[in-house]
């Protein structure tokens, strides 16, 4: 099946086939909508984010895109087959709730993970134990699971998604519940992934991790997709912020300023014109404000978030990072 | 394996091979294999004791129909050699002393009802002749040629050759028989079919527990899932029975004679002992499907009880319609416990000791399993449709159990 560019994700860059492409997703469970229309597209080798608060349809995109689940409407490709399933081989997939066999030693589990992806079992154990030891838990191959603390056998479980070398890895909420350290290692984990060719496609409430890897993201809310394309896309909605600080508050200068301009502190804010700076400047100096620093500040993903889903959703994403910062 | 994935049966013999030897080499397994075993034992002692009563009690006589001096030599050597031959030897008593020439029906004597009659003894002391079950006269042949040889008034003892005449049952009787194997044979597969199935209930409810169902549903199709835990449960189930087999056999053997032989199966004990194995696997797949979907529905063990119940009332109102139809052979009652997949291994197994032919097992067999097929593909459906359908449980503080949800509902 053919499916028309729905993005510009890919325009610059391009010319990389996509890893995933899906168009107009639906999903109601019992009449009530969960996802409404989305529409993605992920090139290979892209880290690529869903961004959105608790229940606005992350999961249920993603396996949607898995064939975890059906879409009621709508059609998604992944790595070019309309079936995703028929490749399982070449996804690795950690979901939102973690899971293992409890009695099952940690290497046994990351080949266990690998035989339902078609790598022999022998293979698989091999395998895990190299991956244990490259990520420093060689002396946990042993053991079982339930003698595991949550945060290592969340990594025998990410090691699982791995063991097979998939083509692109799905991950929902992947930094949930590990501490700054063990989120670190993962940061690094998808980056050397994605430095190999591999796709990473992650889902997640932090804006932060989002801003720091991803090259796309896709924001989500009330099971519709607000934005989707390249990060710098999404900050440059927003005007770059001008900050200005002057000798004096007040002044005929003051004229020059945009109507959007606000005193905070010593520093006047405003949204850089579409003049440019440079007949603001000029005016400024003209009008002697006394210019004691001026700079541009392009616009974070967070406010990007902000102009795109909407203040109460972005304070839904902020209480939902601060209550798991707590906990 | 395809280019992609694995085909479906190796991706159930994934599941299959895990859940083998996880549930095998668990000690939960033991104590279940050992459970139904101090019933067993019980019984084996209680048959140890019972066959000791059984054989006292059982009185049986050879009842005399001879002519007058033939039966009162008898009886007399039975009097002299008793003492010395304990109870290797049965009680005599003269049912006719017959005068020269007078025929007699041994045959009508034994079905007139007299309790106690064993066989009865005809002919002369040189020639006598042994009437009754087959069993019977050839456990009593020795022990009367020994008493004529000594009541013969010949020179010295000769033992003489006893004819043997077994009464012959009929076709009515051996229906009647054959119904009672069908019987046994029914409730054991029914009571092998509910204590093994009631493991499946349960092993959906383990993998949401520990959160890996969501992994397994990812990788291979849920149908693969559900067919490798069946498998899985079925091979734990037959090691459970020829571990308990074993034991049976065992007492079988301890208990001898206390233990009633059953009448031989239409097909013979050996061809029923393979439709036997089969309709169990078909009846404990057929209810296991079921009970798979049950257990995938539920999300803790005592929501699978809770709906378990139902299902166990209905299998037993399944076994009580197919012990029905198997007296009635050939009715539309039958056909019906036949077609219907739930009871089907039960009739089917019935008829196997009932009547010859085994054409229309390989078609029972083959219909059971399309059947089979049909519930873990309508199983796995309802589970994909209805289990995959959110994200991850509400947080305690949005919520606690099904009494908070209540509220929330009604606010």
């Amino acid at each position: 099946m053919q499916m028309a560019p729905i993005h510009p994700l890919r325009a610059d860059k391009m010319l990389r086939p996509l890893a995933i492409e899906a168009r107009g997703l639906v999903k109601r469970f019992d009449g009530t909508l969960a996802v409404n229309g989305v529409d993605l597209e992920v090139p290979e080798g892209a880290i690529y984010g869903i961004l959105g608060p608790n229940g606005a349809g992350k999961t249920t995109t993603l396996r949607m895109l898995l064939g975890i689940i059906d879409p009621d409407e709508g059609v998604r490709r992944l790595l070019g087959h309309d079936h995703p399933q028929d490749i399982a081989r070449w996804i690795g997939y950690l979901p939102e709730e973690r899971g293992l066999y409890p009695s099952m030693k940690a290497v046994d589990a990351i080949a266990f993970m690998g035989s339902l992806r078609g790598l022999p079992l022998a293979e698989g154990r091999r395998k895990g134990l190299e991956l244990l030891e490259q990520n420093g838990l060689g002396h946990a191959a042993q053991r079982t699971i339930r003698q595991l603390s949550k945060g290592m056998a969340q990594q025998v479980q990410l090691l699982g998604a791995l063991v097979h070398d998939p083509r692109l890895v799905v991950l929902d909420e992947p930094f949930s519940g590990l501490d700054a350290i063990n989120q670190g290692k993962l940061e690094s984990m998808i980056r050397a992934l994605a430095a190999r060719g591999t796709t990473v496609i992650f889902s997640t409430h932090v804006i932060a991790h989002a801003e720091r890897m991803c090259e796309g993201v896709a924001i989500i809310a009330g099971g519709k997709v607000s934005f989707a394309g390249r990060v710098d896309e999404a900050r440059d909605r927003i005007r770059p912020q001008v900050r200005l600080e002057t000798r004096a508050d007040d002044g005929a200068w003051r004229t020059a300023l945009p109507d959007d301009a606000r005193h905070e502190g010593q520093f006047w804010y405003f949204s850089l014109p579409e003049s440019g700076i440079e007949p603001l400047l000029r005016a400024l100096i003209d009008l002697d404000a006394g210019i004691l620093s001026l700079s541009i500040e392009r616009a974070g993903l967070h406010d990007a978030f902000v102009a795109i889903a909407g203040e109460a959703v972005a304070r839904a994403l902020e209480a939902e990072t601060e209550l798991e910062n707590a906990a | 394996m395809s280019a992609g994935r694995l085909s479906f049966w190796q991706a159930a013999s994934v599941i299959a091979r895990r859940d083998f030897t996880a549930v095998l080499f668990s000690r939960s397994f033991l104590l279940f294999l050992l459970g139904p075993l101090f019933p067993l034992i019980v019984g084996a002692l209680a048959g140890g004791v019972s066959s000791r009563v059984a054989t006292t009690a059982d009185q049986a006589h050879i009842g005399v129909a001879m002519v007058a001096t033939d039966a009162d030599a008898m009886l007399a050597a039975h009097g002299r050699l008793a003492p010395q031959l304990g109870t290797g030897l049965p009680d005599m008593v003269i049912l006719r002393q017959l005068k020269p020439g007078e025929s007699y029906d041994p045959h009508a004597a034994l079905s007139d009802g007299n309790a106690g009659l064993g066989a009865v003894l005809t002919g002369t002391l040189d020639a006598p002749v042994l009437t009754g079950t087959a069993d019977r006269i050839g456990r009593w042949q020795g022990p009367v040629s020994f008493l004529a040889g000594n009541a013969s008034a010949a020179a010295g003892p000769h033992y003489p050759q006893v004819t043997l005449s077994g009464t012959k049952s009929s076709s009515a009787q051996r229906h009647a028989n054959r119904l009672l194997t069908a019987q046994a044979a029914q409730t054991l597969l029914f009571l092998l079919i509910m204590l093994l199935a009631g493991m499946v209930l349960s092993n959906l409810v383990e993998e949401k527990t520990n959160k890996i169902i969501e992994i397994l549903a990812s990788a291979i199709p849920m149908d693969a899932v559900f067919f490798g835990k069946l498998f899985a449960m079925l091979g734990v189930s037959l090691v459970g029975i020829a571990a308990w087999g074993a034991v049976g056999g065992a007492i079988v053997l301890l208990a001898g004679h206390a233990l009633p032989a059953l009448p031989e199966p239409a097909v013979g004990w050996p061809i029923f002992f393979a439709l036997g194995t089969i309709y169990f696997a078909m009846g404990y797949l057929l209810l296991g499907a079921l009970f798979l979907t049950i257990g995938s529905m539920a999300s803790t063990v005592r929501e699978v009880q809770t709906l378990s119940m139902p299902v166990t009332m209905m299998q037993l109102l399944v076994f009580f319609f197919a012990s029905y139809a198997m007296a009635q052979p050939g009715s539309t009652i039958e056909w019906l416990a036949v077609i219907f997949p739930p009871s089907s291994p039960f009739a089917m197994l019935a008829r196997a000791a009932q009547e010859n032919g085994l054409w229309q097992h390989v078609i029972a067999v083959g219909w059971q399993g399309l059947a089979v097929a049909l519930f873990v593909k309508a199983g796995a459906g309802l589970f994909r449709k209805r289990v995959m359908q959110s994200g991850p449980a509400p947080r305690k503080a949005a919520g606690r159990g099904l009494l908070a949800r209540l509220k929330q509902s009604r606010a």
